[in-house]
């Protein structure tokens, strides 16, 4: 049955103030019944108070293969910002 | 005593229909829902044990939840002939949780302002489930009547079976002259509401039964009550009082 039910990811937002995080994947008919489902089967315990469900097919991901030209900069020491001095009184940043 | 009657009657139905909700647990026609269901059941079977257990307190013969659960034979339950029906085919499950909920959901409602401060709270915490199992239940009536030509046909022959069994719901029983508890009469239009919202949707009809079924709130039941409690109570009644 699940080869014709679309897949869905399901984002949920654990308390007021925080963003949406990705907590997995769900197959359903449509997206009232992914809401559902994402309640169902990610919800049970309290883990939030908010829930996303966005189509697979709608995610664009990048390729695996641009891997190396994507994320890795090599020695470019540069794009950390470790060269400014913070005054304490600015404290954690 | 009326209460524990009428305790028991609504414990009963929550047992019975949370027991054969569980049957679907592993058999489910895809994973959500194995998840869904079983959520479901316990929602019910912990609905059932408050009551159970207020039940035994009002009785004052030490009588606790697993007594009144594990003890009683077919005669002795209460409940609804609408929660003891096989759980068919999942449009048949799905519909008969819409008929159950549609009830209850109207029915913990009006028990929020009970003067009983236990019902209030056990209400306090139906009313959000119940709420749930109708959008759950109502979502895939909606979807099977208004799916393909199987599921339609599977969803209109659960209407048809099931229909004898809806006019149960509207009787006092126990709770005739029980002023802590709901009238089951006063429902019938808030149910006749919702099941009109979703019918309409799914492209159906309610078509009340001709012939509607009663009897079982004077322990009536059919044969596949017996069947239920028997496999139900089968390792208290070889085991009593075992814990894990």
């Amino acid at each position: 049955m699940t080869g014709e039910v679309p897949l869905w990811e399901v984002f949920i937002r654990p308390r007021n103030g925080l963003s949406h995080k990705h907590v997995g994947s769900l197959h359903a008919t449509d997206e009232v019944m992914a809401l559902q489902a994402a309640r169902d089967v990610y919800t049970r315990r309290g883990e939030g108070n908010s829930i996303w469900v966005v189509p697979s097919a709608a995610i664009t991901a990048s390729d695996p293969d641009q891997a190396g030209e994507n994320f890795e900069p090599g020695e470019k020491i540069y794009r950390h910002p470790t060269f400014y001095d913070i005054p304490e009184q600015v404290g954690h940043m | 005593m009326p209460l524990f009657d009428a305790l028991l009657e609504l414990a009963d139905d929550h047992l019975v229909l949370g027991h054969r909700v569980s049957e679907w647990c592993g058999h489910a026609p895809m994973l959500e829902e194995d998840l869904a269901m079983p959520n479901m059941a316990l929602d019910m079977i912990g609905t059932a044990r408050s009551l159970y257990d207020y039940a035994g307190q009002v009785e004052g013969k030490g009588r606790g939840e697993d007594d009144l659960a594990y003890l009683r034979s077919e005669r002795e339950y209460r409940n609804l002939l609408l929660v003891e029906r096989p759980n068919g085919d999942f449009a048949h499950t799905m519909l008969r949780q819409l008929y159950f909920a549609a009830f209850m959901h109207p029915y913990w409602t009006a028990a929020l302002t009970s003067e009983d401060e236990t019902i209030q709270g056990i209400a306090g915490k139906a009313v959000k489930e119940m709420a749930y199992h109708i959008r759950h239940a109502g979502e895939w009536v909606i979807r099977l009547g208004d799916g393909t030509e199987e599921s339609a046909r599977r969803m209109a022959d659960a209407a048809e079976a099931l229909s004898i069994y809806v006019g149960e719901l509207f009787e006092e029983g126990a709770a005739e002259d029980v002023p802590a508890l709901p009238r089951r009469a006063d429902l019938r239009a808030t149910w006749e509401a919702t099941i009109a919202e979703v019918f309409d949707e799914a492209g159906m009809t309610f078509e009340p039964s001709k012939y509607p079924q009663s009897g079982g709130r004077d322990g009536r039941h059919g044969e596949q009550l017996g069947h239920m409690l028997a496999e139900m109570q089968s390792v208290h009644r070889a085991h009593p009082g075992a814990t894990w």
